[in-house]
């Protein structure tokens, strides 16, 4: 199992379209700290001009930890399209170029390939999330320094500086579960079509129409909005509450790793009783 | 019989919604043998292939390669078999060598530096190993195939149509490595091609299908022996040739004339003995030519002629 889950990462890194992801979060990450070297300051001005009078600020507010913060919500609303590049190519990539034939006639088992698979594909969550936090966590750092976490949500929350890096630890890992679960929908797809475009393109068209429909202001469709899995993707957000609740991210994450098994029976099903024509 | 059956197919049928790609088909393959798997196109051989390789589900039948059933015991047969199947695909973005080290890796055969130069080397791939496939032509890709399908030393070696898009050369190569694959290293080949004149002169044994429908199944000497042959006899005085054939026994084997030349359906022996009368008779024969008999007996057998 270990041999196939090697092969799986070197075939995928291998390929160009893997590291469009990478390279997409690079630039965005580096633009967002070059601009914010520049303006960064007149930024936070902007937003603290509501409170200023009434407390008095000190410490370094455009630090690594503000950064980090930003281009987190900035990119993870973007990532799956990144993601699903890789996942929807993964079984679907094998039709196409007809390498099943090669692959599937070995003493390997269906179960084994899909499995290394679906494992690649989280792997390639954790090394795209994990270039994310070292780009803007750990980079950002480095060129702003470190200081209080300014957090504007329904409230502004300023975060003591030994109260910070544990949050985006949970953040980062919570991202981890979300994007596993767009890659799996995108590996599903992929098991049932012989080209990679189908797959991304019904992912994104999932996403979009569940995002859309959790938007309405319509009764009915917000008492769906529960069971929609893009409901449960922001809860990371919950990290950077004064008060996290703990029950509302266990819940989320709960769904979201029932999404995952689900997931990963069905295509596991669909591929053990596929009949390779390609 | 006491050799060892390699493959043995029972009833093998499948069917795509209601077509029925094949249909109740019996096989049997002894080890040794180079078993030529011969039928029309959309006959069913590349389906029988897929279920042999368990790429398709067959919808009933039976199928053992090395006397285990391979829903069973898919693991320990594929460790044993080496195929190509159709045309041979690789992760073109990788090189020859990456690709065979993957494959080997996945068949948990040795994938030291010097095997699989040694397969590359066989197969006259050795000098663009760093080369990424996508820079192959169509006969390097059948050549790598090859390498693939052998670089596990296999018992079994599973060859659909394994000289498509080789030059006479590449045909003739492979031809040969087949041969000495069978005869020198005791390997088992089974054969698909489309090269009938290839079939008859590599192959032991020999299975016709049609419509998913084992026809003939049989050595290739018994199966061709029992039948006439096309020959036609060209000769230097037409007229008086057709008059001597006409006066003997062998006018009931006459079957047509154009200019200095008379078609016969004959058997191999009969050849000789007609040669031999028509030259007592003072004729000239300046040249026999025989028409291929596995093409003959191919079209004739799925042609719907006898069986």
């Amino acid at each position: 199992m270990n041999t196939l889950i090697i092969i799986e990462l070197q075939k995928m890194f291998k390929k160009w379209r893997t590291y469009i992801g990478i390279i997409a979060i690079s630039l965005l990450a580096i633009i967002i700290q070059v601009a914010l070297y520049f303006t960064g300051k007149n930024m936070i001005d902007f937003q603290m001009r509501g409170i200023e009078q009434s407390f008095v600020m000190v410490g370094n507010l455009l630090n690594g930890y503000f950064i980090a913060r930003m281009i987190l919500t900035l990119l993870i609303i973007h990532i799956p399209f990144l993601v699903v590049l890789v996942g929807g190519d993964l079984l679907a990539g094998e039709a196409t170029a007809g390498t099943y034939r090669m692959l599937l006639t070995r003493p390997v088992s269906r179960l084994q390939v899909i499995s290394a698979k679906f494992i690649s594909g989280f792997i390639y969550v954790v090394v795209l999330i994990f270039w994310m936090a070292l780009l803007s966590l750990g980079v950002s750092l480095l060129i702003f320094g470190t200081g209080p976490l300014l957090s504007i949500g329904s409230g502004i929350v300023i975060f003591a500086e030994n109260d910070i890096l544990w949050r985006f630890l949970g953040a980062y890992a919570y991202a981890i579960l979300s994007m596993t679960t767009i890659i799996f929908i995108s590996i599903i797809f992929s098991s049932l079509v012989e080209n990679a475009i189908g797959p991304i393109i019904s992912t994104m068209a999932i996403i979009i129409v569940f995002l859309i429909i959790s938007a309405i202001p319509v009764d009915f469709l917000q008492s769906l909005k529960p069971y929609l899995f893009t409901s449960h993707f922001t809860q990371w957000n919950n990290f950077f509450n004064e008060e996290v609740d703990y029950r509302e991210i266990f819940e989320s994450a709960g769904i979201l790793l029932a999404h995952i098994a689900a997931l990963y029976g069905v295509t596991t099903y669909i591929f053990i009783k596929k009949d390779i024509l390609s | 019989m006491n050799i060892e059956q390699v493959i043995e197919v029972r009833g093998l049928t499948k069917k795509f919604g209601n077509l029925v790609a094949v249909n109740n088909l019996d096989l049997n393959v002894y080890r040794g043998d180079v078993f030529g798997f011969l039928g029309p196109n959309g006959a069913g051989k590349s389906t029988t292939i897929r279920m042999l390789l368990s790429l398709i589900k067959p919808t009933s039948g039976e199928m053992k390669i090395f006397g285990k059933s391979i829903s069973k015991d898919r693991k320990e047969i594929f460790s044993k078999v080496g195929a190509i199947v159709e045309k041979p695909d690789f992760y073109l973005y990788l090189s020859a060598y990456k690709n065979l080290e993957i494959l080997g890796k996945l068949s948990g055969t040795d994938v030291s530096k010097k095997k699989i130069m040694s397969m590359l080397e066989l197969v006259g791939l050795d000098k663009r190993y760093k080369s990424k496939v996508k820079t192959y032509s169509h006969g390097m890709k059948q050549r790598l195939g090859i390498a693939q399908a052998l670089l596990h030393d296999p018992e079994l070696i599973i060859l659909d149509e394994p000289t498509t898009g080789l030059d006479p050369q590449g045909m003739k190569e492979i031809r040969d490595l087949i041969i000495y694959l069978s005869k020198e290293k005791g390997k088992t080949v089974f054969l698909s091609s489309h090269i009938l004149h290839e079939v008859e002169l590599i192959s032991t044994r020999m299975i016709i299908i049609n419509k998913g429908t084992t026809q003939v199944e049989g050595t290739v000497e018994e199966l061709l022996k029992t039948d006439k042959v096309k020959v036609t006899f060209e000769v230097d005085r037409i007229e008086e040739a057709l008059r001597a054939v006409n006066e003997s026994s062998w006018q009931k084997g006459f079957k047509s004339t154009s200019k200095n030349e008379i078609n016969f359906d004959l058997t191999k022996d009969e050849i000789s003995g007609l040669n031999k009368y028509l030259i007592e008779k003072g004729i000239a024969v300046s040249a026999i030519i025989p028409v291929r008999s596995l093409e003959e007996y191919f079209l004739k057998i799925t042609e719907g002629g006898s069986k």
